[in-house]
């Protein structure tokens, strides 16, 4: 089924949020820290105010706004939240750290302007990395904040210590799971306008949730949430980095009620760069218990987060709860314990990006079960086998506390090594050992938690909100279907999916369907799209209340054809009800909707009008899961690495939208990728980003993406009223490890043991001179 | 006061989909804000600040180009296709239709540049292999698909191109 989305966007006429354009719209232009430390001294906007064209220049002490929340208060850890203002106060903390807005009549005005107001700043010592940040005698960020550690958050399952007292083997490692820059294609935009006779605002803006956007805008400008009117229009692209609540986007909206005019505001790509949220950024110190036969019987994780300069809107919660409530991954791991540090840094916030915290969880997790196997002299698909749970135990309550629902792991990794070949590729490997191109194997069996998620666990770990989904299925006198869902997909689909169980269940044509989605003035609350929640939890959201419709028209139906409700059946395939024994006897939906507006032939109980709103809360997160495994070709001259093969097998559960499956899994692999082969976002020790733009932040092109074999098991969730799991951040946290383990693999017989990502060809080639 | 001076504006015409557009601009007035603002056409999308991205290209006097690395000053008198006119009488153009059919855009952000620039592709090259199409677009990002779905896109409106 060809997307719905398409004919818009494959013709430029989408309406992304810079395209927006208001009769007297007005620009703004920030003015960032060019320090990553310093006190502010004065601020001079006389010659900025003076230009022709510039309508105002507000510092902080000219605007009255609260401080920016952190929506996920991780409880029993300490946590220390700073007050941070959407205008530096006295203090700038990472460069790009907003200190004044301009407005102006056209954007170019704006940025002249921006150059001309003049800051005095006496810059202070920075420190950027987290383990220097929590030592003593580092550069403090906040006084609130004793050794810029935010939070020190513990997980432990099982009996640790006497797992590692009596383990045969210990495998050691420290890895680096390095900062990434999310790079979404559209940067971030906000139009504003106030309306005053209302006291209202409407504001267009770039937003993965529009109701949250809503909720904290409402606390950060001491605005009635109802008076607050937010649209995510056409969204390019967000992978977590427009999930947060900005203080700059904040301030605009608060300055179209300042200046009185619709107030547009677009980051161009160095300011996104660096003041949207990064994303990863962990040190971790990890720790194997095994015994000699190869089963894993502990693991000890030591992790120091970075954070960046202050809480953002999830922070708290991605290298926590998401990132160790999965570190039993695939496997039996009966002993586990897990230390969190959460620290402060001069530099860009950090948040979640595609995956966050579960690619971290898997790729230490598949690294060390490869370094495992190696120091067993096992082959890795062995040590896996032996460790994973097996279909007959699900479901499987894991050390961590949680508890996968379904799914064969020894299957999917079965599937991918059939495919692959792997038999023959170890002996072509073997062949190949001292040949100029070296053949590595890496495998990849990740499993993944998402479909954020049933509310009481979601609020146990301290998240602001339940995380059930909205909808509204309405069919209107004419037949025609709208659905207002609290989902907001950006690029993922779902105007055609959602569509697509519509007319499922409804049984009408998904022509006659239409999805609306990310306008809060026509919604009921949503939680918005994230964590691989948006089919199904959305779309099970809709299912419900399309079935909850269903079962309205069904006592109509009975009403029309004079019988009894247990005898009337809806066929869906026919888009009518029929009476049991007389399935000549029937009526079509569309007929029973016309009869519940015209209202006069209504059974007694039954309202007017054919809608139904349904809040649904999932009972369980789901878990895809899968194996992949990638061969590649490294030159032993030049350290250059090919992708020879990438196979990924995958277990999403149902699918409603094969090829829109697909893509996920497409996107979502070469994410992965770009960490292990490309991306770094890298800041030198005064805190200047040196990554600053696609230049030097290298994200895959055409030329280094390889073409992906996906394959697919269906295992559906029993839990999910479709029977859907979620895969839109499966492939990133599937691939990374993939890479690495098969760039490892290739080079094993040298003694490589690890490289850090990303691999380029220095360091693949350092590490082959190394060993 | 020396910003000003130097902005003293300077009036352009450029043709863009067959219709003129003339204004006074800035010097200093990229291509593709000409394109979008003045011109109103907001289908030809910006994400970089360094010409990396290629979710400006447009095709000017037949070759593309990627609009932000070129003033509007630069552009007087010159013939400009952007996506908005591809599409002839509604019927959508073959790689638009090839896109459409192979889920060869995601969040659309990336994919107007990204349209054009096959459209220069497929007119130099107009049976390329895989490995062309992979080149020939390696100055257009895309964040969403990891490109498999762009290249089969492409690759699919070649064919449906050659056989007309």
């Amino acid at each position: 089924m060809l997307r719905k989305e398409d004919p818009r966007l494959v013709t430029g006429t989408g309406s992304f949020t810079a395209d927006i354009k208001l009769p007297g719209m007005v620009y703004v232009r920030f003015v960032r820290s060019p320090y990553a430390h310093a006190k502010i001294k004065s601020i001079d906007t006389s010659k900025a105010k003076a230009l022709k064209g510039v309508v105002a220049v507000f510092i902080a002490k000219d605007v009255k706004l609260n401080p920016v929340p952190t929506a996920w208060t991780i409880p029993n850890a300490d946590l220390k939240i700073p007050k941070y203002y959407p205008l530096a106060v006295d203090k700038v903390r990472y460069v790009g750290d907003p200190v004044a807005v301009v407005v102006a009549e056209d954007p170019y005005t704006a940025r002249d302007a921006a150059e001309l107001v003049e800051v005095e700043y006496e810059p202070l010592p920075a420190v950027v990395e987290q383990e220097e940040a929590v030592k003593p005698g580092a550069p403090q960020l906040y006084d609130e904040v004793p050794n810029n550690v935010a939070f020190t958050w513990r997980l432990s399952g099982g009996n640790v210590d006497a797992a590692f007292a009596s383990a045969d083997v210990v495998v050691k490692h420290k890895f680096v799971n390095q900062r990434l820059q999310p790079t979404a294609m559209e940067t971030r935009a906000v139009v504003a306008e106030y309306n005053a006779s209302t006291d209202s605002y409407t504001v267009w803006i770039t937003s993965q949730n529009p109701h949250v956007h809503r909720l904290l805008f409402s606390a950060i400008l001491g605005v009635p949430e109802h008076k607050l009117r937010v649209i995510a229009p056409d969204v390019g692209g967000g992978f977590g980095s427009k999930i947060t609540v900005y203080g700059d986007e904040a301030l605009v909206v608060y300055l179209s009620k300042l200046v009185r005019k619709p107030v547009y505001w677009w980051e161009e790509r160095s300011e996104n760069y660096h003041s949207s949220t990064h994303g990863r950024d962990h040190v971790e110190y990890v720790e194997l218990a095994a015994k000699s036969d190869g089963t894993i019987t502990g693991l000890r994780v030591k992790v120091y987060a970075n954070l960046g300069a202050y809480l953002s809107t999830a922070a708290p919660g991605v290298p926590t709860y998401l990132f160790a409530l999965m570190l039993s991954g695939c496997y039996k791991i009966p002993n586990i314990q897990a230390e969190v540090v959460g620290v402060l840094t001069n530099t860009s916030p950090v948040d979640a990006y595609r995956g966050a915290g579960r690619p971290e969880a898997s790729y230490l997790l598949e690294r060390m079960v490869d370094l495992l196997s190696r120091r067993l002299g096992k082959d890795p698909v062995e040590i896996r086998l032996k460790n994973f749970i097996q279909k007959d135990e699900m479901p499987y309550t894991v050390a961590t506390g949680l508890t996968y629902d379904s799914g064969d792991y020894a299957a999917a990794l079965k599937k991918a090594l059939e495919i692959v070949g792997y038999e023959k590729l170890r002996e072509e490997q073997k062949r190949r050992r001292n040949a100029e191109k070296l053949l590595g194997i890496g495998i990849s069996s990740y499993i993944e938690v998402c479909g954020l998620g049933p509310s009481k666990a979601v609020r146990g770990t301290g998240f602001g909100l339940g995380l059930w989904e909205s909808a509204t299925v309405r069919m209107h006198p004419s037949g025609k279907v709208s659905v207002y869902t609290g989902s907001s997909p950006h690029g993922q689909g779902e105007e055609t999916t959602f569509a697509q169980i519509v007319s499922y269940e409804l049984g009408v044509p998904v022509e006659d369907v239409e999805i609306i989605h990310g306008d809060t003035a026509m919604i009921p609350f949503g939680m918005g799209t994230y964590g691989s929640r948006t089919t199904p939890v959305g779309g099970g959201a809709i299912a419900l209340a399309c079935r909850e419709l269903v079962a309205k028209g069904a006592k109509i139906a009975a009403h029309l054809l004079d019988t009894r409700v247990e005898n009337v059946v809806f066929d869906a395939g026919r888009g009518a009800y029929l009476v049991r024994d007389n399935p000549q006897r029937s009526v079509s939906i569309q007929e029973v909707a016309i009869a519940s507006y015209q209202a006069d032939r209504l059974p007694p109980g039954v309202e007017p009008g054919f809608e139904a709103t349904k809040f649904y809360d999932p009972e369980n997160f789901v878990f895809p899961y899968g194996t992949h495994i990638c061969v590649v070709e490294v030159d032993a001259q030049t350290g250059q690495v090919e992708i020879k093969r990438y196979v990924a097998v995958d277990d999403c559960g149902v699918h409603i939208n094969p090829m829109l499956v697909e893509g996920q899994v497409h996107g979502g692999v070469v994410q992965g990728l770009g960490q292990a082969m490309l991306e770094h976002s890298v800041y030198d020790k005064s805190g200047t980003l040196i990554t600053a733009s696609l230049n030097e932040y290298a994200i895959p092109t055409s030329v280094e993406s390889p073409k992906i074999e996906s394959h697919f098991i269906y295992t559906p969730s029993p839990h999910n009223p479709l029977g859907v799991k979620g895969v839109g951040e499966t492939g990133t946290i599937a691939s990374a490890q993939a890479y690495v383990n098969a760039v490892v693999d290739a080079l094993s017989h040298l003694g490589v043991q690890d490289i850090q990502m990303p691999l380029t060809p220095e360091r693949v080639w350092r590490a082959i001179h190394r060993s | 006061m020396e910003a000003q001076k130097l902005q003293k504006k300077v009036s352009v015409s450029i043709k863009i989909n067959g219709k003129v557009y003339t204004a006074d601009v800035e010097p200093r007035l990229l291509l593709v804000h000409f394109i979008r603002d003045v011109a109103g056409l907001t289908g030809t999308h910006i994400g970089c600040d360094t010409s990396n991205c290629g979710a400006c290209t447009v095709l000017l006097n037949g070759k593309s180009l990627k609009s932000c690395t070129m003033f509007a000053v630069q552009a007087n008198g010159a013939e400009i296709l952007t996506i908005e006119g591809l599409a002839k009488d509604g019927e959508l153009h073959p790689i638009q239709k090839a896109f459409w059919e192979n889920h060869g855009l995601q969040c659309g952000y990336c994919t107007p540049g990204m349209i054009m620039q096959a459209y220069w592709l497929l007119q130099n090259n107009p049976n390329p292999t895989e490995e062309d199409v992979r080149k020939g677009i390696s100055g257009n990002l895309c964040r969403c698909t990891g490109y498999q779905n762009i290249v089969k896109s492409i690759l699919a409106a070649a064919k449906e191109m050659r056989g007309r």
